[in-house]
């Protein structure tokens, strides 16, 4: 008997193990090829239906490359002005608290233009999702630095690198919101590796689960490439974001419980 | 001892060349494609028949047009 397999009976219904969530459009997706963004819409979607929550869920887009995210969210969503999210967050969750609200930002909506905005969110304890891209630049208009650029780091206003003398340290915004009290959920993650994608989506489904039970502001981090803005190929900016971004941030959980992971 | 049995289908034309998945695969499977799809990237094609259906390289995709398939026996 021969046990050679054909495709066609590898390829039947029965075998599927991994396909595109419907909760994502066919639209193309607007991202530079092997952009983080891409991967981490489509981890968020899965969790939204892992949940069931299609219909109960309202995801806030941010100014940036992931402006367009409601074009490829297949929820009900908004899009606020820049750096407004959490506010506009806010005011969904509080006039309609059975919803599931999460925002879903860049570094520079939420660590520079948005940052009060941020901070008093999480300072109120809104019982939202804040969703943060942090790939170190402003990715859209250019590749500008960003409070999150890393000292040294070169972009489009500093061809020299970050001069921390002039230009300012990096701000760690999830370190920062961590110690607020109204903060129930911290975790900083990644999307680059198949174990980091998987890490991620369970950092996200957590975040969820605990907004469904009111436990307050759940946050996760997920430090992701700007190739396009770093100037390098997808899989080269993916090993420069391990051995330069990961030990300014490092992936792990940062607050459970509502206490600092030491 | 059977082989897994696993294969992938690409959805080239939304494939936007990027090469993740190809660095994800323990197996070798996916190489890029000499010719490029209506907007003009380089696609993902298989390359051997050593396919797992692990579905590194879906997880990882960043335009999600990786679809996988495993034998269950
Ligand atoms: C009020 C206002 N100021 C400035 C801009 C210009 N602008 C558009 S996107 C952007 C930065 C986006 O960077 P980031 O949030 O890091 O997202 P990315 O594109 O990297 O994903 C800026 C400054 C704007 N659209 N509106
Ligand atoms: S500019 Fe950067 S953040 Fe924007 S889509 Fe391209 S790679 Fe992604
Ligand atoms: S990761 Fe996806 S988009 Fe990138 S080359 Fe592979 S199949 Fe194409
Ligand atoms: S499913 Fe696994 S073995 Fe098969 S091509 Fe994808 S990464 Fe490689």
């Amino acid at each position: 008997m021969s046990d050679i397999v054909t495709k066609e009976q590898i390829r039947r219904p029965e075998n599927l193990v991994y396909s595109k969530t419907k909760l994502l459009t066919d639209k193309a997706l607007s991202y530079c090829p092997g952009c983080g963004h891409g991967t981490a819409h489509r981890i968020l979607m899965e969790v939204i239906e892992e949940l069931n929550a299609q219909e109960i869920t309202i995801g806030i887009a941010p100014v940036g490359c992931s402006v367009l995210a409601y074009e490829f969210m297949n929820i009900d969503m908004q899009q606020a002005a820049h750096g407004r999210a959490p506010a506009l967050a806010t005011a969904v969750k509080r006039l309609m608290p059975e919803k599931i609200v999460f925002t879903y930002q860049g570094d520079g909506d939420l660590a520079a233009i948005g940052t009060a905005e941020t901070i008093h969110a999480c300072n109120r304890g809104e019982n939202i999702t804040i969703i943060f891209i942090n790939n170190g630049i402003y990715g859209m208009t250019g590749g500008q630095m960003a409070p999150t650029t890393l000292p040294n780091m070169k972009a489009s206003t500093c061809p020299y690198g970050r001069d921390v003398t002039t230009m300012g340290n990096p701000l760690r915004m999830t370190e920062l919101v961590a110690q607020l009290p109204g903060v129930h959920f911290v975790t900083r993650q990644a999307v680059h590796t198949p174990s980091a994608v998987r890490k991620a989506k369970k950092a996200l489904r957590k975040a969820f689960d605990l907004q469904k039970e009111n436990k307050g502001l759940t946050f996760v981090e997920i430090v992701s490439n700007c190739n396009s803005g770093w100037k390098m190929t997808p899989v080269q900016s993916n090993k420069w974001m391990e051995e330069n971004m990961f030990p300014f941030y490092p992936l792990g959980d940062i607050k459970v419980d509502g206490q600092l992971v030491k | 001892m059977a082989k897994v049995k696993g294969d992938i289908v690409i959805d080239i034309e939304k494939c936007k060349g990027c090469e993740v998945c190809i660095a994800a695969c323990p197996q070798e499977v996916i190489a890029m494609a000499k010719n490029v799809n209506g907007k003009g990237y380089h696609y993902t094609e298989t390359v051997n028949e050593e396919c797992t259906g692990c579905a590194n390289c879906a997880i990882v995709c960043p335009d999600g047009v990786i679809t996988v398939y495993r034998m269950k026996n």
